[in-house]
């Protein structure tokens, strides 16, 4: 019940905030802030019950899930159920939440409660879909978290912020689409094939899909998927909406949105098709080193602090891809931790160009510089996350691009030698966003002022993460173990052929459900 | 003893921490407590250590100690875990020791810094990652204390970051070294998918049983750690960053060179030097790559005006002679001469640092001059760090662990008579440039004023280096000369004897040769420099000559080189597709988009007579299609 509660939750504490946004403005930012807190509360809980637990299952992937029908005549049920990745990303969800709305605590000045309303309605579209094994709820919730972001980015955001929101619209609706032709081709192949029309996702795996076919409708997933996450050359509404969205905007997008993208590959594309995956493997990895380096040149000439930052996110991203078809359990870590650690890192930096902005008025490195001086402890800050960035050996970065590398090693060794080259350039730029904005000569004379108390919560809780990540990382690694053994038991590296029986598997209320039938 | 090994690089580690989070709120003599007084702690350690390893050896053959496990993936699980044995001993030791006297000597010459507490939490965050690297157990967390150099190198050579310039030798050292670790880091997967490990001694105990002599995957597989030993030792091709490296404050300039980072490919050759061994190529390529370093940058150094980069140049030499030894198969040879040369080289540059805060910040050594009674313990100390440099006879400790470098790199299994010319007329060249060095500086008449003299806290560090600079070298002595062989007994535990050729029993004649290519040198640079000045002055007339004096002044050209081979052309591409080109197709979307209904409201114009126009040919078309169908 706790997944139904915390995404109702969500909702509800927007529309309160939209409602007493009308009377009070500063209402609707503690009802966001409370409303976050309770649900990171409760997910952090949930996981430290579970923990202990973990390593003992050896069979049932997923912990608990709510279940309840919607439309029975289609087969569509409102059908939540979390693991060890899901549950992961909650709780990052719910973090990074909490640090988006202390974000926005003082840069947000109209139409508050309708601005709250969008972020926490965003969140509550995450939660949904790391949480749906039901296809047609799922894409609900991929529109839910769409349009409140569009509004937000609309809004909210700075002097190009319409373009950047439709851009950014356009680009994900589109590619939703394709998923849900997909996704009901899929319905209909299965029911065809079985009798039961169903959306439900543990019924459909594992359906007997003619190749050609099955190629088609794993493209429909995927292009959805990559264009969210994104990877050359889907990418270019990336850069324009982190660019234009508000502070918290641009650290929901790199630390959240981007990352459904890498969930649905896992959860859906390969467990759904891997035969087609698997085919699709040395393209995927490709394009996922062209992002690596693409991703870095670009960043490396760009002069708008936030465009730069976004186009790390292009290269970063191309980790990801590279590691999920690897298809080997160091690879697939690695990828769990690449999400991880790249919404911490990169929402970080993002969050430092925000209070930049708010100082200076511009996101020009140009016009930046000398910084130190005034800011040593956004200095060393920023320094950190900089170095996290280009994978510095004792933050997290590190472990998940090394774990990711690792892996990729086994599967291809040309494409892996050219990721790695990626590290270099991950120097190049992360070192010029340091010298830019924090070093050299001052620029400017007028009083900047340090970190204040909000700030220093808000840095330190992501620093410390980082740090935590990356000198101790086994409890994210022991939380997604099962999930991730069980994707690369998909294939067995000797053996092409897929052995789909290993992944099946059916949590307790669905168990029910068929005996009924 | 065991149990205080963690001590070692957590006590440093410490410093860093309290610095870093409450160094602003400390007083300054708190900052140079907490800075110096850690890393000295960790030094009084080490002896205390070291003599219960020396005296009740380990049965192993060494102590080691696991903290915790930092992660575990299937099969791939590194732990931290600390480890030492006799070659990891002996760089805890020079890194702690020297790195003290550093820190100690800092307190003194940053006294009047504005950032002191951000100096001394970069020196001890510096220090902790590099015991970490000697330390590391397994090649993951050697990975971690070698980036961790590398950073701190970057945050130290740009220290004064107001000055652009510096910001960018900062990087360029960062960026340059990184290019070796990232081929490290190819080889560290090579590494795993053959022994299914990283650890170190699991290593090195299956590399000889999985391959066998010569094979191809350990020719690979040693030149991939090269690689990261190249960059982070400034060897060729990556030397480049060092020179720029002086950037830093002389103490950093000091830590870089003597006790850290130049001499983390030193160790980690030597660490892995089973793997090596199994691949002649790799191990004759690691020797060819010392002895052209060596000579490449002893003209470079020739040339230099600025104290400092005389001696960086002459680090990148005396390294390669490190590597050169290696490379031969000498290897205790190289890291004795690394424990001399740590003495010597971190005694020149902070004495050159005093020399420089004295004269105003003046760097060119042409403008100094006539210090010898001015600054008399400079003078001194100075005189016998040069010696031990220029390698003179006998009485200097360069001298006992060069002439070993020299003797080997003819006589040693892998050695030959090429190998060993070359490190002659390097050793002709560093007494040549040395000489120079020390007449210009402290002879002839004074061009700068003296400004103010270095306190004891300077002083005393300088002295204790010279010392060690002078006589540790009796330590271990040549076959024919006493035939005294502590240091190599020592390391004899983890490293192999060094293997002669047959026949080479003439290790006098090689000695005497030696001493008189150094002493050549000396005089050489006594005549020109100091007897007939105007000698140099007819030389800069030629033209042939002040071509080769401007090649060898820019490093034999290799900056250049690389800037318009690589550098520019990335540079440029970066900035031509600045808009992202990708981009562009979608706007061509967009475009033909608003083209077509642009074209489309065209029609919507609300003039009558049009859209019954368009009503009759739409009429005439229908009709037509159909009598026609």
């Amino acid at each position: 019940m706790i997944l139904i509660y915390v995404i109702g939750i969500l909702m509800g504490g927007g529309l309160l905030s939209l409602l007493l946004g009308q009377w009070n403005k500063n209402l609707p930012r503690w009802i966001a802030l409370c409303t976050v807190l309770v649900g990171f509360i409760a997910f952090v809980f949930f996981w430290i019950n579970q923990y202990h637990t973990i390593n003992l299952r050896l069979t049932n992937t997923w912990m608990i899930d709510y279940r309840h029908d919607w439309i029975p005549s289609f087969g569509i049920s409102f059908h939540l159920a979390i693991d060890g990745l899901s549950l992961l990303l909650l709780v990052l969800t719910f973090f990074l939440g909490i640090l988006a709305v202390l974000c926005s605590w003082n840069d947000v000045k109209e139409r508050v409660g309708f601005y709250y309303f969008n972020l926490l309605w965003i969140l509550a579209g995450i939660s949904g879909v790391f949480m749906a094994v039901d296809l047609f709820l799922f894409y609900f919730f991929w529109e839910v978290m769409l349009i409140p972001m569009y509004f937000l980015i609309g809004i909210w955001g700075s002097e190009n912020r319409v373009y950047a929101a439709y851009k950014f619209f356009i680009f994900t609706q589109a590619s939703g689409l394709l998923m849900l032709l997909a996704i009901i081709g899929l319905y209909f192949i299965h029911g065809r094939n079985t009798g039961v029309y169903t959306f439900n996702y543990f019924e459909l795996l594992g359906t007997a899909i003619p190749p050609h076919i099955a190629f088609w409708l794993m493209l429909g997933f995927m292009i959805a998927f990559v264009v969210k996450l994104p990877i050359v050359p889907f990418h270019t509404w990336l850069p324009d909406a982190h660019s234009e969205a508000p502070t918290a905007g641009s650290l929901i997008l790199a630390g959240l949105l981007l990352k459904t993208g890498a969930y649905g590959i896992l959860r859906f594309v390969l467990p759904l098709f891997p035969e087609a995956a698997h085919d699709l493997a040395p393209w995927a990895m490709l394009f996922g080193v062209i992002g690596i380096i693409y991703g870095a040149i670009l960043s490396y000439s760009q002069t708008d602090l936030k465009r730069l930052i976004a186009y790390t996110s292009v290269s970063h991203m191309g980790f990801v891809i590279l590691g999920i078809f690897a298809f080997n359990e160091l690879a697939l870590q690695g990828v769990v931790m690449q999400l991880v650690t790249h919404a911490i890192s990169t929402g970080a930096l993002f969050i430092m160009a925000g209070m930049l902005k708010e100082r200076l008025h511009t996101r020009n490195i140009n016009h930046m510089g000398g910084l130190w001086t005034q800011m040593p402890q956004m200095g060393a800050i920023g320094m950190l996350f900089a170095m996290a960035s280009l994978g510095l050996p004792g933050l997290g970065n590190f472990i998940a691009e090394f774990l990711i590398l690792l892996g990729a090693f086994k599967a291809n060794v040309l494409l892996t030698i050219m990721a790695t080259i990626g590290l270099v350039f991950s120097a190049i730029y992360s070192l010029r966003i340091v010298q830019k904005v924090f070093l050299g000569p001052s620029e400017r004379s007028d009083y900047i002022s340090d970190f204040s108390f909000r700030e220093i919560v808000v840095m330190a809780a992501l620093t410390l993460s980082i740090v935590w990540l990356g000198l101790y990382p086994q409890p994210v690694i022991n939380t997604v173990k099962l999930m991730v053994n069980k994707l690369a038991h998909i294939f067995p590296p000797e053996n092409k052929n897929v052995q789909q029986e290993n992944y099946q598997e059916i949590p307790l209320s669905t168990h029910k459900y068929l005996v009924k039938k | 003893m065991n149990n205080l090994l963690w001590l070692i690089p957590v006590l440093p580690f410490a410093g860093f921490l309290i610095l870093a989070l409450a160094g602003k709120h400390l007083s300054r003599v708190w900052v140079a407590l907490i800075g110096a007084g850690s890393v000295s702690l960790s030094a009084i350690i080490v002896p205390i250590i070291g003599i219960g390893f020396l005296s009740h050896p380990p049965a192993t053959g060494n102590y080691s100690q696991t903290l915790w496990t930092w992660m575990q993936v299937g099969d791939f699980n590194p732990k931290i875990t600390l480890f030492l044995d006799a070659l990891s001993l002996v760089f805890v030791f020079v890194i702690t020791f020297i790195g003290a006297l550093i820190h100690i000597y800092s307190a003194g010459f940053m006294a009047s810094d504005k950032d002191y507490s951000r100096f001394f939490a970069c020196m001890n965050l510096f220090v902790f990652s590099m015991l970490l690297l000697v330390l590391a157990d397994n090649l993951l967390l050697l990975y971690l204390g070698w980036e961790g150099v590398g950073l701190c190198s970057y945050l130290l050579i740009g220290f004064w970051y107001e000055n652009p310039v510096n910001g960018y030798a900062a990087r360029k050292a960062f960026i340059i070294t990184r290019i070796g670790d990232t081929a490290m880091a190819i080889g560290l997967f090579v590494i795993f998918y053959q022994f299914g490990t990283l650890a170190i001694p699991d290593i090195l105990t299956k590399a000889p049983v999985l391959w066998h002599q010569g094979a191809s995957i350990a020719t690979i597989t040693a030149l991939l750690l090269l690689a990261g030993g190249v960059g982070k030792s400034a060897q060729l091709p990556l030397q480049t960053w060092l020179p720029d490296a002086m950037a830093g404050p002389s103490p950093v300039s000091a830590l870089i060179h003597a006790a850290t980072m130049v001499t983390a490919g030193v160790y980690l050759i030597s660490r892995m030097h089973i793997i090596f061994q199994l691949s002649p190529i790799a191990q004759m390529i690691v020797a060819v790559i010392g002895a052209a370093t060596l000579f490449i940058a002893g003209f470079s150094a020739l040339t230099q005006y600025d104290i400092k980069r005389v001696l960086a140049y002459s680090t990148i030499s005396q390294i390669g002679y490190m590597f050169l030894a290696l490379g031969v198969g000498a290897w205790a040879a190289a890291i004795f001469h690394f424990m001399i040369h740590a003495f010597f080289k971190a005694l020149l540059f902070l004495a050159a640092g005093a020399v420089i805060e004295a004269l105003h910040h003046e760097h060119n050594i042409f403008k100094m001059g006539g210090l010898k009674n001015k600054l008399p313990v400079i003078f001194w100390t100075f005189l016998i760090g040069s010696a031990s440099l220029a390698a003179l006879p006998l009485i200097s400790a360069g001298f006992y662990s060069k002439d070993q470098i020299l003797w080997y790199a003819w006589a040693a299994e892998g050695g030959n008579p090429l190998l060993w010319f070359i490190g002659l007329l390097g050793a002709f060249i560093t007494a040549v440039y040395t000489t120079r060095m020390m007449i210009l500086v402290f002879w002839g008449e004074a061009k700068t004023e003296i400004g103010h003299r270095p306190g004891k806290l300077m002083t005393v560090p300088l002295i204790v280096l010279a010392f060690f600079s002078l006589f540790a070298g009796f330590i271990e002595l040549p076959h024919n000369f006493g035939h005294f062989r502590l240091f190599s007994d020592l390391l004899q535990q983890v490293l192999p004897e060094t293997i002669l050729k047959a026949g080479m029993n003439t290790e006098l004649q090689f000695q005497i040769l030696a001493l008189l290519s150094t002493l050549g040198g000396i005089y050489l640079a006594y005549v020109f420099y100091y007897k007939q000045p105007q000698r140099i002055e007819k030389l800069k007339q030629s033209r042939f000559v002040m071509n080769l004096y401007l090649f060898w002044f820019s490093g034999w050209g290799f900056d250049k080189l690389y800037n318009t081979l690589i550098v520019k052309p990335i540079v440029f591409m970066a900035n031509v597709n600045k808009n992202d080109v990708v981009d562009k197709l979608y706007q061509g979307v967009t475009f033909i988009t608003i083209r077509l209904y642009q074209s489309l409201s065209f029609t919507q114009s609300g003039s009558l007579r049009w859209y019954i126009m368009g009503l009759v040919i739409g009429a005439i078309i229908i009709l037509s299609m159909q009598i026609m169908l």
